[in-house]
Parts: structure tokens; C-alpha cells; sequence
């Protein structure tokens, strides 16, 4: 188990108190200057030498990211974003960030700020955290007093301003084109990449964009070195992460643990066991609902990190561990998360809009077992027209489970589903045009 | 996609208030000069808390004039996002999550009590026309399951039974206390806690 001195939200249940001063004694905004002081390029190195990778979901390495950020200012600005849109279901990490550790969040924004030369962050956050977003408010207000943001923020001779801006409630504004659209003001409908946004992003400026967790993680990183977090783990899965385990555990929560950690270890010691025993476990969804499902037999040994995930053909993604034991069904569950994301597609693009519709109620047959033998295979199909056919990755994160559910649960699928729409003796049906036909092989 | 109609009754006009126009000054105010338009989200979301949870065509009207944008393109905001109620929801308005996470620790169970004290159908309004109910998708507290929406609190940890009490509270009028209904310390394993104990303890 991770020692508690490496956990990085010391205050993740809030025994603390998410106050500057309380913050401060944990270490936070302790010396922000030397950091900055040491320049723009050690401290992308620095990130770089840590080989931390985006927590948002798709683990691109953030010092890469931050470097891809024009060196000079031009004509436009530079922005920085914070994407705390977490909708992926299974997720509830960066709740916990924005009521328990603001100030990790809002010193992590002043050096990334400074890293990529932006003189405004916009945070989004999704509506219906409403009530955590004014507690980082609070915090943003409390920085601004003690002069850690506004004009020469902390000390460091950088002028940085914060901005909350809120979703109302869309899935798609996570992805960081539409959350860019949404910022203007607009439908959060993804854009096409090239260009990305490190080069053309909100309001055509350059902008770099990352989760709340990646930049929060980003003060305790410089302070300890960036040796220290890629100690831990294993090469280019390193550091710590927020898993959140959730389902049918006896202890369902939110812990900070080492990255590469095994599945087994933390739903056993964090979360007190799968409901029932570990032999009533069905299956886990490894990192939010987009991720595909693992069954029992590979979660014996399974490690926690994105390339040990990748190699069972599934993905960290947001590290939100979903538990399934053997008391649910498990085509209803992936019904229900085809249903999610029926409801979110954005409507852009055809195979997204009409395929999420497709799967959703296709499995709802399946669920019921109102398909026929063929229509397994074609769900298959429907998943493959969906995948690499879309504006965003959205249509892969709607697929993916599916055919998760399809490799390792075809069999539970097909002793359902046994129905055969072809009519293959004589009923004597008085509308069935061809009755001819089976009249003769009568 | 979802589909999302505006209320067939609707009021002749619309303005803000004077608390909600200085929100709505200091909101725009976020944005650069020229890129008003970003506040749009920020502006429903006041006329929604102005008029008892919902958003008239008359304020999305009113909101393009003030930050000078098409109407057209407010109506195309306030429809693609699911936050904001196009018809009345009642002074309460509860959301119930019922995805995978959450279903499968018995969100069910909250829903028949929402059927049950509020109205067989969702987005009905209640007898009274104090509340209504609804199904949404994962609210980002799974590790909380099964939970629900009122207005801006989340309240978690939920079974039937507590569900009742809660709805009774607001058919009431009272406000219920948010949080975890099992006590537990917000997202801490319940009882079963491994990190960080010496500051649990101190
Ligand atoms: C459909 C979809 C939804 C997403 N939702 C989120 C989200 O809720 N939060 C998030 O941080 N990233 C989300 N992402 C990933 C972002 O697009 C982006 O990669 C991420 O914010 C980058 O930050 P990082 O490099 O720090 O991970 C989503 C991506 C897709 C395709
Ligand atoms: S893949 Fe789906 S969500 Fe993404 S842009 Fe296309 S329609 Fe929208
Ligand atoms: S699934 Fe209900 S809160 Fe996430």
C-alpha cells in the first residue's frame, strides 16, 4: 500500500479543511516563486521527467502537451482551461478535489498558467456540481485576497486571473473541443482536429486544456521532484491516482493509491470486498463506463495502470472501478450504459447519433431476450461502424463497451436469445406473403 | 440525442430582476470584450433560478437582447442542454440518477418512491405543483450510489425508505439536509477506512 506521506490530497476526506490556512500547512503555495523562478523549461521538463499523464481519460503525457504550446506570444493570447466536466460515469474524483484540495487546483493553475504563458484560466466545471464549484469559488475569492492570483500572483510576477465556467448538463462538453465550444457559448458539439487547440483553441488562441486532476497533481510534482513521482508505479505509468471504486462493493470510496496497484488489492482492502465474496464477482469496468469490462478470471491478477489495461484490450481511462457481482444482470447493465450514451451523443455525426440508438435498444432486446441468434453478430457490426467513423472519440467510448460485452459475454447473450424470426413450418398465417414457399418443403 | 420541447403555456414577457442583473453584469464581465456571448449558459441558468426553475422562450429572448446575439442561437443553448427546464419543474425539482452505478445498487427503489409521493409519471408535477421528478444520467457521485438531485443538492446513500422521508420533508416545504443519509464522511470507505488515519485521528 501506498505510504500515507506520498498521498498527494492528504486532505481527500477533508479531515483538514479545505481553507487556505489549513492548505497552507499541508504545503501548499509554500514558496510558489521558487518554483516559477526556475523558469519556464525546467518546469516542463520537470513534468516531462515524471511521466505524468492526463487524468482525464486518454493519459496523454501533459508535459508533451504543455510544450506544444507556441513558445512566443503573439498576436492571441494563451488560455488555460481545466476540464472538470467529469460525467464519465463511474467517476467522482474531481468532486472531491474541487470542495477538499481548491488550493491544489488553484496553485497547480498559476505554475501550468505560467508553463504556457497564459494570462486567463477558465475552470468548467458540470452544473450539477453547482454547490463544489462555489466552494472552489470561495477559495478562488481567498486566493485573490492574500494576492496568490490577480496581478503579480504569489509573488511571481505573473498576472493570472481564474473564471469558473459552468455546463448544464451535457456528457459531450467533457471532451475538449465541445467544452471549448460550450465556453463560447455555444451547443457543446465537438470540433474537427487538426487544428488542436494547443495552437487554435478558445476564441481561435492558442489553448491548452487538462483535467482537474492532472493540474492539481502539479504543485506537490515540482515541490518533490518529478524523480520522486515517477518512483512510484512503473515506467510511464507513474505516480499516484484517485480510484474511485464504486458498485457492488461493501465500501464503496474515493482512495489515492499508487498507480499500477492491483484491481484485486484495492476492492479487497479499500472497499471491503465484493458484495457476496469475491467468487460472486461478475465482472469490473476498469476506468468509467467507456472502458470495456474485465470478467472475474482476469481480474484475479489485473494491475491497475493504462498500459496494463491497454494489454487486456480495455483502458484506465478515469479510474473509476465499477464492481458488477453476480447478482445483476450483466447485459442490463451494459443496456443501461448504451442508454447513457443514446442520451448524450451530441447528434453531429450519423453513425454516433443513430448507432448509439442502435445498441442501446438492441441490448434492451438482448437484456429481455427478444433477439435473434443474428442480431449478436450484428450489434458487432454496428459497434465497428460506429468506431473510427466519428468526429470524436465519443463514438468510441459509446462502442467500446459493447463489444467489450460481446468478447467476453456472448455466450450469457446467446442462451438468451434464441429466437429465430424466420418462419420455418406451416402455421397457416393469413398474412404472410410467402407461405407458398414453405408449403412446399411442407 | 434527446428531445426537448418548450412548455406550450408560456408568459408574455421576461426580465431580470435586480439582483439577478447585476449576476448577469459581473458574469459577462468574465469573458473578453467582444466574446460576450460565453456568458449565455451563465444568463439561462439565472432566468432559470429567477422563475421557479425554468426558462420562458420570453427570457431567452430577452437574453439574446442582452448580449446581443441571436435569439436563434440562444434557443439552440437552452435546447441542447439538459440542465435547462424548458417547462415548469415545480419549486422542487428531484434527479434521480439512474445509470449503471447507481442502478445497480437500487436506484430503482428511489424511483418507485418518487413515483409514489410525487406523480406516476416523471415530469409531472406533483398534486400540489410544488415538485416533480425525473431520471437523469450519472451525476458524478457514483462512490455515493444510489443518490438524487434536489435542486442544487446531492443527497446520497440512499434506500427506499430514506427516500420517503426526504420527499415527505419537501412536499412540506422544509428543506432537507444534504450529504450521505448512511453518515458516512463523504467519500471515506465506511468504516473501513486504510489511509491517512493519523489525520482521521488527530
Ligand atoms: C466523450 C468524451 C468525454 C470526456 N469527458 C471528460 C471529462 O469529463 N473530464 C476530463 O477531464 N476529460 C474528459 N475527456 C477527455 C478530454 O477530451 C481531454 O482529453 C482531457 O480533458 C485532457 O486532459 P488531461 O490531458 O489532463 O487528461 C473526454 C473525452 C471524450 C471523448
Ligand atoms: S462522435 Fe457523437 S458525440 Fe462526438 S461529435 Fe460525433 S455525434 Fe457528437
Ligand atoms: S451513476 Fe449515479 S452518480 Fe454516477
Amino acid at each position: 500500500m501506498l505510504r500515507d506521506q506520498d498521498r498527494i490530497f492528504q486532505n481527500l476526506y477533508n479531515d483538514l479543511g479545505p481553507d487556505l490556512t489549513s492548505s497552507q500547512k499541508r504545503g501548499d503555495w509554500v514558496n510558489t516563486k521558487e518554483i516559477t523562478d526556475k523558469g519556464r523549461d525546467w518546469i516542463i521538463n520537470e513534468i516531462k521527467d515524471s511521466q505524468l499523464r492526463g487524468r482525464g481519460g486518454a493519459g496523454f503525457p501533459t508535459g508533451l502537451k504543455w510544450s506544444f504550446a507556441p513558445k512566443e506570444v503573439g498576436s492571441r493570447p494563451h488560455y488555460l482551461v481545466i476540464n472538470g466536466d467529469e460525467s464519465e460515469p463511474g467517476t467522482c474524483k474531481d468532486r472531491d478535489i474541487l470542495r477538499f484540495e481548491p488550493h491544489k487546483l488553484i496553485e497547480g493553475c498559476l505554475i501550468a498558467s505560467y508553463a504556457i504563458q497564459a494570462h486567463v484560466c477558465y475552470i468548467y466545471i458540470r452544473g450539477e456540481y453547482f454547490v463544489d464549484g462555489q466552494k472552489l469559488q470561495v477559495a478562488i475569492d481567498e486566493a485573490y485576497e492574500k494576492k496568490l492570483l490577480g496581478k503579480n500572483a504569489a509573488g511571481t510576477g505573473w498576472d493570472l486571473d481564474i473564471y469558473i465556467h459552468y455546463g448544464a448538463g451535457a456528457y459531450i462538453c467533457g471532451e475538449e473541443t465541445a467544452l471549448l465550444e460550450s465556453i463560447e457559448g455555444k451547443k457543446g458539439q465537438p470540433r474537427l482536429k487538426p487544428p488542436f487547440p494547443a495552437l487554435i483553441g478558445l476564441y481561435g488562441c492558442p489553448t491548452i486544456i487538462n483535467n482537474v486532476e492532472t493540474i492539481a497533481v502539479v504543485p506537490t510534482i515540482l515541490r518533490r521532484g518529478g524523480k520522486w513521482f515517477a518512483s512510484l508505479g512503473r515506467e510511464k505509468n507513474t505516480g499516484t491516482k484517485i480510484f474511485c471504486i464504486s458498485g457492488n462493493v461493501n465500501n464503496p470510496c474515493n482512495v489515492e493509491e499508487e498507480m499500477n496497484i492491483p484491481l484485486k488489492e484495492l476492492i479487497e482492502v479499500h472497499a471491503g470486498g465484493v458484495i457476496g465474496g469475491w467468487d460472486n464477482l461478475q465482472a469490473v469496468i476498469p476506468g468509467g463506463s467507456s472502458m470495456p469490462l474485465i470478467p472475474k478470471d482476469k481480474c484475479e491478477t489485473l494491475t491497475m495502470d493504462f498500459d496494463s489495461l491497454m494489454a487486456e484490450k480495455s483502458g484506465l481511462g478515469t479510474a473509476g472501478v465499477v464492481v458488477i457481482n453476480k447478482d445483476q444482470d450483466i447485459i442490463k447493465c451494459m443496456a443501461r450504459i448504451a442508454r447513457f450514451y443514446k442520451h448524450e451523443s451530441c447528434g453531429q455525426c450519423t453513425p454516433c447519433r443513430e448507432g448509439s440508438g442502435w445498441m442501446w435498444r438492441m441490448l434492451e432486446r438482448m437484456a429481455k431476450g427478444e433477439a435473434s441468434k443474428d442480431e449478436i453478430d450484428m450489434l458487432g457490426d454496428v459497434t465497428k461502424q460506429i468506431e473510427g467513423h466519428t468526429i470524436c472519440a465519443f463514438g468510441e467510448g459509446s462502442s467500446w463497451p459493447v463489444q467489450g460485452l460481446l468478447r467476453h459475454f456472448k455466450d450469457e447473450i446467446k442462451k438468451r436469445n434464441k429466437f429465430d424470426p424466420i418462419v420455418k413450418e406451416n402455421k397457416n398465417i393469413p398474412y404472410l406473403v410467402d407461405q407458398h414457399l414453405l408449403d412446399k418443403n411442407a | 440525442m434527446s428531445l426537448r420541447r418548450p412548455a406550450k403555456n408560456q408568459p408574455e414577457n421576461f426580465e431580470f430582476n435586480p439582483s439577478s442583473l447585476e449576476a448577469a453584469k459581473s458574469i459577462v464581465a468574465k469573458y473578453p470584450e467582444g466574446k460576450q456571448q460565453s456568458a449565455v449558459m451563465a444568463l439561462l441558468y439565472i432566468a432559470q433560478k429567477q422563475n421557479d426553475n425554468w426558462i420562458p422562450l420570453a427570457a431567452m429572448k430577452y437574453i439574446a437582447k442582452f448580449l446581443n446575439m441571436p435569439y436563434i442561437k440562444v434557443y439552440e443553448v437552452a435546447t441542447f442542454y439538459s440542465m435547462y427546464n424548458l417547462s415548469p419543474v415545480g419549486k422542487y425539482f428531484v434527479q434521480v440518477c439512474t445509470t449503471t452505478p447507481c442502478m445497480i445498487r437500487g436506484a430503482n427503489k428511489l424511483v418507485e418512491a418518487c413515483k409514489e409521493k410525487i406523480s406516476e409519471d416523471e415530469s409531472v408535477l406533483s398534486n400540489d405543483k410544488s415538485c416533480s421528478w425525473m431520471e437523469v444520467e450519472c451525476l458524478g457521485a457514483c462512490v455515493n450510489a444510489p443518490m438524487m438531485q434536489i435542486n442544487d443538492d446531492y443527497y446520497e446513500d440512499l434506500d427506499k425508505e430514506k427516500t420517503l422521508k426526504i420527499l415527505d420533508k419537501i412536499l412540506n416545504g422544509e428543506k432537507p439536509t444534504p450529504g450521505s443519509y448512511r453518515g458516512r464522511i463523504n467519500n471515506e470507505p465506511e468504516n473501513n477506512r486504510k489511509t491517512l488515519m493519523d489525520l482521521k485521528n488527530a
